[in-house]
């Protein structure tokens, strides 16, 4: 069999339906074997909308997601994608096309070292030497994503050997890497010190993170939380693994977190760390972050554990395994949850004190808070969202209330502007039965708007609420706050027309100005068939609050 | 009370350990032979920042399998959090932190060094002390093979220096543990 065929039938052994992509010279055999695959290619435009599709794909899925490009400047336009995979944990697999094998190191047409340049953020990376390698290390790439802390693998095949003829086996042992054994089990020892130190706690925190999501435990972390009156605040990569409708509920922690979450942290005596990473933007000022708190730090990435906060109990493994084993072993010892009361009463009092709070608009003004509590109630609160980077992503996590999983998806490491529009694509192809809504941003959306083409071609009818303030609003944030207000490059002037820009794709363009038309507007966009684009105008200078300012301190939030 | 826990656990008693301990580590890595390894493992060093003393790469019995011998300084770099990322890396099979006590650890070094007919004597009287061997002669230069442990040859070097020293070559250390298996 030709090895590129035998590539397709590696993937399809995999369980994969659909890859997203642009053929290119290097890879015209793998696209010329696709024709006859029986897999669903997006064919995409522009590579880095590729990336991100397959990452919406996965987010929104759970399955590793897969994308295609050609060498040289195909493949290095991956890489921004394979960096935002790589940084929030994505399963998913790249293929690259490679310059002949003779042509490599001679600076051929079309010639990057896509390897070595993606070397700092891959999980895992094989260059094919030999075809007959090829079904072997499709194995284990998707192996490698797919398990213990996902990431992306790059397969990066020179063309002429796509083209040779092997033997095709297809493999589905189970792969064997003598360098790779994610622990999963969690040490069953530290489990019971952290179940007793939970006992002993008065102000405890759950801190959970992306990690609950990536291991499907919502269902173990909501047992959990129930096992007592435990408190929970999630990083902008957890929201949606704990209900925000929960009681127990504090809202986001860190940079645009709630108060009452940071100020929990900040007085906390035990925290619970799952499947997080103790990031910048959770920390702040890391010698003030905490200060009262030991840690209970469960992650499957050992590597993670005292990276950035020294942890007093630290638990490797998987947290879809780890926490029913902590439940079972919190339960036994039988507390009693009076305990919490007094710091219950004071994480209500922050509550009413200090509520996700701004001043509404004037006259038919659209404030952008106001236009994501439009949107929860035009898609009921139930749409899979995604988002760009930017002022609207903090909004939306702010106020959307996600009582979900995998409903709320966005770049949150790399903090990728563009994101949003390939991911919302990625996602629908994933999930065609639900509804998908792209928030963007203006600064955000222009970035990879080449993507409504694909929506448009290929019928994937996501929707993209786009909320218009004229800035790159968040760094115009910055520059008033921290810059005393000098405007460095952050208009975005009046181009395009959004709405002629949709209608030129092939899509639907609507417009809101008036705060009072804005959600019945938006259920005629989830009402219309195929892509639609809302432009929504914002008020242009309105600051996401609250706010820690980049190196303060929990307690010295602002706004 | 379950086997091997406390019975109750008070959170003031709870502990980290420190993350610096202020010695130099010789790790040993054990790596599948495959293109790109070093690459991998000197681009984690660099862009973690941590600092590489010496470095060694050779072939083992196994020849699907090679050792890389590095050198590190705990005062300033977290070795344990050094010996994590490197376990991430696929191509990574095993690593060793060499204990001192238990660890036999020997480098070579070659010195071409000045040496005027009426200085050889000096020199070879050193290489002598030192068990070092005279492996080149020109009419300017000797050149000396020392092979010791890393302190042995800063040594040498303190003494030869003087001389004028033209080059001096290191391998880098290597280490092997004591005894047992």
């Amino acid at each position: 069999m030709r090895a590129a065929d035998a590539l397709m039938e590696s993937l399809k052994a995999e369980g994969v339906q659909h890859i997203f992509g642009i053929p290119g010279g290097a890879n015209l055999p793998t696209y010329d074997a696709l024709v006859d695959a029986d897999l669903d290619h997006i064919q995409v435009r522009h590579e880095q909308g590729g990336g991100h599709a397959a990452e919406g794909y996965a987010k929104a899925s759970g399955r590793v997601g897969v994308a295609f490009a050609t060498s040289g400047p195909g493949a290095t336009n991956l890489v921004t994608a394979i960096a935002d995979a790589m940084l929030d944990s994505v399963p998913t697999v790249f293929v690259t096309g490679q310059v002949r094998t003779e042509l490599i190191g001679t600076d051929g047409f079309q010639e990057a070292d896509i390897l070595g340049s993606t070397l700092p953020f891959v999980k895992h990376s094989f260059q094919v030497a030999d075809p007959r390698q090829i079904p072997e290390y499709v194995h284990e790439a998707f192996h490698v994503a797919s398990t213990g802390r996902p990431g992306p693998v790059l397969l990066d095949i020179p063309q002429d050997l796509s083209r040779a003829e092997i033997e095709y086996q297809p493999r589905t042992d189970p792969v064997e890497l003598p360098g790779y054994k994610p622990s999963t089990e969690g040490n069953i020892k530290q489990i019971r010190i952290a179940a007793k130190a939970l006992a002993n706690a008065s102000r405890p925190v759950f801190y959970t993170g992306g990690g609950v999501i990536n291991g499907n435990a919502s269902e173990e972390l909501r047992e959990l939380a129930a096992s007592d009156a435990f408190p929970v605040t999630s990083t902008v990569m957890g929201l949606g693994a704990f209900p925000a409708s929960n009681e127990n509920w504090l809202g986001m922690l860190g940079m645009h977190g709630t108060r009452t979450a940071n100020y929990a942290m900040d007085n906390a005596d035990l925290i619970v760390a799952i499947g997080a990473r103790f990031d910048d933007r959770i920390t702040g000022k890391l010698s003030e972050f905490a200060p009262r708190a030991k840690f209970i730090h469960i992650d499957i990435d050992p590597a993670e554990i005292s990276k950035n906060v020294a942890a007093h109990i630290p638990i490797v493994g998987d947290v879809k395994h780890v926490l029913p084993k902590l439940t079972r072993e919190y339960r036994a010892l039988q507390t009693d949850s009076s305990r919490l009361d007094a710091w219950w009463k004071q994480l209500r009092a922050w509550q009413e004190e200090y509520p996700l709070t701004y001043e509404p608009g004037d006259g038919g003004e659209i404030k952008p808070q106001f236009m994501i509590e439009a949107m929860h109630r035009a898609t009921e609160g139930d749409a899979i969202i995604t988002s760009d980077v930017g002022q609207h992503q903090m909004w939306a996590a702010q106020y959307y209330g996600f009582d979900r999983p995998r409903r709320w998806i966005n770049s949150g490491g790399l903090g990728t502007m563009g994101f949003g529009l390939p991911a919302a694509i990625g996602a629908k192809v994933a999930c065609p039965d639900e509804q998908v809504v792209c928030l963007a941003g203006d600064g955000s959306l222009v970035m990879n708007c080449q993507e409504l083409a694909t929506a448009v071609h290929q019928n994937i009818p996501v929707k993209v609420f786009l909320m218009n303030n004229g800035y790159m609003g968040m760094v115009r944030q910055w520059q008033e706050l921290f810059w005393d207000r000098r405007y460095s490059s952050v208009e975005m002037g009046p181009s395009p027309d959004w709405v002629k820009l949709a209608e030129a794709f092939g899509a639907t363009g609507l417009r809101c100005e008036e705060s009072a038309d804005l959600e019945e507007t938006m259920r005629s966009a989830l009402d219309t068939e195929g892509p639609v684009l809302v432009d929504v105008r914002v008020t242009p200078e309105e600051n996401c609050y609250p706010m820690i300012p980049a190196g303060a301190a929990a307690r010295d939030m602002v706004g | 009370m379950e086997a091997g826990t406390p019975e109750a656990v008070r959170l003031e008693d709870l502990k980290v350990p420190g993350q610096l301990t202020g010695r130099k580590h010789v790790l040993s890595i054990l790596v599948e032979n495959r293109p790109g390894v070093l690459a991998r493992i000197a681009g984690l060093f660099a862009r973690r920042g941590f600092n590489i003393d010496t470095l060694a790469v050779g072939p083992t019995d196994d020849a699907n399998i090679s050792r890389i011998t590095l050198t590190l300084d705990g005062a300033v770099h977290p070795i344990d959090q050094v010996t994590k990322q490197l376990h991430k890396l696929v191509n990574v099979l095993k690593i060793r932190d060499m204990e001192p006590e238990e660890t036999i650890a020997r480098e070579m070094a070659l010195f071409k060094v000045t040496a005027a007919v009426e200085n050889r004597g000096e020199i070879m009287q050193f290489a002598d002390i030192f068990r070092a061997k005279i492996v080149d002669v020109s009419r300017r230069t000797m050149t000396v093979e020392v092979t010791g442990s890393a302190d042995k040859i800063e040594a040498f070097e303190r003494m030869i220096r003087p001389h004028g020293l033209v080059e001096m070559v290191r391998t880098g250390e290597i280490a092997i543990a004591r005894g047992g298996e």
